[in-house]
C-alpha cells in the first residue's frame, strides 16, 4: 500500500476540474495507454490572459489523478508565463509530497502543462534536438536531463521513478546512466542517441522470439528475419504462413503491431521478396 | 466499515480453530522440542502429530515433510538443492509466469552462470508441454513449474510435466503455494520430487512453510545449522506455526468439497455478474483449468490502483497485477506473458475468495463495482472516444 498524504487521497477521491473545456485556448495529451498513465489537459484564458478555467482527464493511478487535479487548481488565475514556472516539485508539494516511485505522476502534469501552453502559443510540440532514449515509454534525452537537474537525481532508479524511462525493457538503462554522468560532469553537453542499431535489432529479435513466434507456431506457421534496415523489418514467412492467404494481414496486424508496441512505433514489417 | 476480504491469494485469515490449537505453544508449551526434558520433548510429540496430519493431507509420508519459514524459502531450498546435488548440470527450466520467489532466484542464478529457460504460455495462460519436452537437455538440473498461478488461478499440468522431466532424468519441483488447500493433491499419485507449501495461504499463520521432498530424492539443506528436520533444515522449529499448519490441513481436507462447490459458485457468480454489468471487460486465464477461488478481470481504459483505492473506500480488498501497485512501471509479468493488450493489462483486478466469504458480500461487490469503473472511465481520456466508435 502506498503511503499517500491525506491531500493526495482527498484529490483522488474528490478530483477537481474533471472534464474537457469546449474550444480551449490550450490543449495537450501526454502519456499513453501503454505507459500506464495518460493525461489530457485543456485550459481557457480570460480577457486579461489569465487562466480562467482548466480541466483534465486522466487514465492512471491515484497519484496521477491527484496530480492532475492539483495542477488544474494551481494554474487557475495564473498567466501562461506564471504557469510555465510551475514545476513538478510544486505539484508534489501542493499535495504534501508524493512517494518517490510516484514522482513521475507530477512530471506528467508538468509535461501536459508545457505542451498545452506550447499548443496555445502555436509552438512545435516537440523540443528541437530531443531524441528518444526510452523507447518503451517514449522519453527523450531532454526530458531526462531536465528531470535530473531539476530534481537532483543521482541514480537510474531515480530517473525511472521520475520519468518512467528505463522502467520497461530496461535496455536504455545504460543510456540513462550515461546521461546522469554527463549532467553531473557538464550539464550543457549534447547527448547522443543511445539506442544503437544493434540494440534495436536485438530487441526486435527478442520480441519475435518471445512474443510473436510462439503464437504463429500454434497455427503451424513461422517467420524468419531476413534483414533489418533502419526501422524496416524484412521477414520471410515459413510453414503454414508461407502458403496462407491471410499472411499479409498477420504481418501487418499482428507482427508489426506487436513490434510497434514493444520495440518502437516507427517499425514497419515487410515481406522480403520471394 | 465492514471489511470484505477478496484477497485470499495474498494471504488468508488464520482460522479460529488454528489459532486455538496454536495458543498453548506460546506461553505454556514453549519448550524446545530438541531438549532432553519432558517439558520440551512433549512439544516434539505434538510436532510429530502435526507432521503426520500435513503428510496425510498431501498424500505424503511424514518424513517427506520439511518445515520451512515460508513458500519463498521452500522454493529457494528446492532449486538450490537440485543444483547442489547435481553440480554437473547448469540448466533450469521454469515458466514465464512463475512467482517472483522462482523468477528472481533464477535471474540471480543466471548471473552466476546457470542457463534459464522460461517456457511461454498461450493467451489463456496455459502451458504447452511440447515446449517442455523440447527444452529438456542432458544439462537440465531441474524443472520448476507452479501448480496454480497466483494472479490468474490457471492450473498447470504439473503431474504430467513431472513425468516428462523424469523420463529425461531431470528433477521436478512445483510451487504449489496457491494450489494446496484449494484443489486435491495426492503425492502418492504423481512423481513430483519437491513441492512448496505456504501456511498462510490456507488459514495457518504467516511464517510457516513446507518443502515436500520425496523419499529417495537427494537433498542438500538450504539453512545449515542444527540437526532439526533430519538435518535438512537448521533452526529451532516454529512449534506454534507447525501445530497451526497441522490443524489448518485438517480443516482444509474437511473444507475441500466446500471450496470446490460453494466457493466456486460464488466466484462464478461474481465473475458472470461483473461481466454482464460492466461493458468492455474480460477474464484473464483459462476458465476450465483454474483454481476455484480466483478470478482475474481486466477493465479496459482504467488503471488498477485507482480501482483498488476506490474499492478500499468501501472496505473491499482485492489485488491488481498492474503497474502502479507493484512499484514497478510495467503491467504484471503474468498478463504480459499471456499477451493481454496494454489497454486491458493495466486495469486488471484479482478477486480471490475463501470459505469465509458470504453470498451477501459477493452481492455487495457485484452492486458496487460498476459505479467504480464508470466513475474512473468518465475520468479517462480514452473512454468517451472509444465508446463513440463502438
Amino acid at each position: 500500500m502506498w503511503e499517500y498524504t491525506d491531500k493526495v487521497k482527498e484529490h483522488f477521491l474528490n478530483p477537481r476540474n474533471v472534464g474537457e473545456i469546449d474550444n480551449p485556448d490550450g490543449v495537450a495529451e501526454v502519456g499513453s495507454l501503454a505507459c500506464g498513465d495518460a493525461l489530457k489537459l485543456t485550459f481557457k484564458l480570460d480577457e486579461n490572459k489569465r487562466i480562467k478555467d482548466a480541466k483534465f482527464k486522466t487514465f492512471g493511478c491515484a497519484s496521477a489523478i491527484a496530480s492532475s487535479s492539483a495542477l488544474t487548481e494551481m494554474i487557475k488565475g495564473m498567466t501562461v508565463d506564471e504557469a510555465l514556472k510551475v514545476s513538478n516539485q510544486d505539484i508534489a508539494q501542493f499535495l504534501g509530497g508524493l512517494p518517490d516511485e510516484k514522482m513521475h505522476c507530477s512530471v506528467m502534469g508538468k509535461q501536459a502543462l508545457e505542451k498545452a501552453i506550447e499548443n496555445y502559443r502555436g509552438a512545435k510540440p516537440l523540443e528541437a534536438g530531443a531524441k528518444i532514449i526510452c523507447e518503451c515509454f517514449g522519453v527523450t534525452d531532454k526530458e531526462i536531463e531536465r528531470a535530473i537537474s531539476e530534481n537532483h537525481l543521482t541514480t537510474v532508479e531515480d530517473v525511472t521513478n521520475y520519468t518512467k524511462a528505463g522502467g520497461g525493457c530496461g535496455l536504455c538503462q545504460d543510456a540513462i546512466f550515461q546521461i546522469l554522468e554527463k549532467v553531473k560532469a557538464e550539464p550543457k553537453a549534447e547527448m547522443k542517441p543511445r539506442l544503437t542499431n544493434l540494440q534495436k535489432i536485438r530487441m526486435i529479435e527478442e520480441t519475435i522470439d518471445k512474443e510473436i513466434r510462439p503464437s504463429l507456431k500454434q497455427d503451424g506457421g513461422d517467420i524468419e528475419i531476413i534483414d533489418i534496415i533502419g526501422d524496416r523489418v524484412l521477414v520471410a514467412t515459413r510453414g503454414a504462413c508461407a502458403t496462407c492467404k491471410a499472411a499479409d494481414i498477420t504481418l501487418k496486424h499482428f507482427v508489426e503491431h506487436r513490434l510497434k508496441e514493444l520495440v518502437s512505433p516507427e517499425i514497419t514489417v515487410e515481406e522480403a521478396a520471394k | 466499515m465492514k471489511t470484505i476480504y477478496l484477497d485470499n491469494n495474498a494471504t488468508t485469515k488464520v482460522a479460529d480453530e488454528v489459532l486455538e490449537a496454536m495458543l498453548p505453544y506460546f506461553t505454556q508449551l514453549y519448550g524446545n522440542p530438541s531438549s532432553m526434558h519432558t517439558f520440551g520433548g512433549q512439544v516434539g510429540q505434538s510436532i510429530r502429530t502435526a507432521r503426520e496430519k500435513i503428510a496425510a493431507f498431501l498424500g505424503a509420508l511424514p518424513d517427506e515433510i520439511v518445515f520451512t519459514s515460508c513458500g519463498t524459502e521452500s522454493d529457494n531450498a528446492a532449486i538450490r538443492s537440485a543444483l547442489l546435488t547435481r553440480p554437473d548440470r547448469k540448466h533450469i527450466i521454469i515458466s514465464r509466469v512463475e512467482h517472483p520467489a522462482i523468477r528472481a532466484l533464477c535471474s540471480s542464478l543466471n548471473t552466476q552462470g546457470y542457463k534459464i529457460t522460461e517456457l511461454p504460455v498461450d493467451k489463456n495462460g496455459l502451458l504447452d508441454l511440447e515446449n517442455l519436452e523440447k527444452s529438456l537437455t542432458p544439462d537440465t538440473a531441474i524443472v520448476s513449474l507452479m501448480w496454480g498461478n497466483n494472479e490468474t488461478g490457471v492450473i498447470f499440468p504439473v503431474e504430467a510435466a513431472a513425468k516428462m522431466a523424469h523420463e529425461k532424468g531431470v528433477l521436478f519441483h512445483t510451487d504449489a503455494v496457491q494450489a494446496v488447500g484449494k484443489i486435491p493433491i495426492d503425492m502418492k499419485n504423481n512423481v513430483i520430487d519437491m513441492l512448496s507449501v505456504s501456511g498462510h495461504k490456507l488459514h495457518a499463520p504467516k511464517g510457516i512453510g513446507v518443502l515436500y521432498v520425496r523419499r529417495g530424492t537427494k537433498y542438500s539443506p538450504f539453512l545449515i545449522g542444527g540437526h532439526q528436520e533430519k538435518e535438512r533444515r537448521g533452526g529451532t522449529e516454529n512449534s506454534a506455526g507447525i501445530i497451526g499448519l497441522g490443524r489448518a490441513c485438517e480443516l482444509a481436507a474437511r473444507n475441500m468439497a466446500k471450496e470446490n462447490n460453494e466457493i466456486r459458485r460464488l466466484r462464478d457468480k461474481l465473475e458472470q455478474e461483473l461481466l454482464k454489468k460492466i461493458p468492455q471487460c474480460r477474464v484473464n486465464g483459462d476458465k476450465n483449468h483454474r483454481l476455484p477461488n480466483t478470478t482475474n478481470i481486466s477493465f479496459e481504459y482504467v488503471e488498477g490502483e485507482a480501482i483498488l483505492l476506490l474499492m478500499n473506500e468501501l472496505g473491499i480488498c482485492a489485488s491488481s497485477g498492474s503497474a502502479c501497485t507493484s512499484g514497478s512501471l510495467q503491467p504484471s509479468h503474468v498478463l504480459r506473458a499471456m499477451g493481454v493488450p496494454f489497454t486491458m493489462a493495466h486495469g486488471s483486478i484479482r478477486f480471490s475468495l475463501s470459505i469465509y466469504n458470504t453470498e451477501d458480500e459477493i452481492d455487495f461487490v457485484i452492486e458496487r463495482m460498476p459505479p467504480i469503473i464508470e466513475r474512473l472511465r468518465e475520468m479517462s481520456p480514452f473512454w468517451n472516444q472509444t465508446c463513440k466508435t463502438q
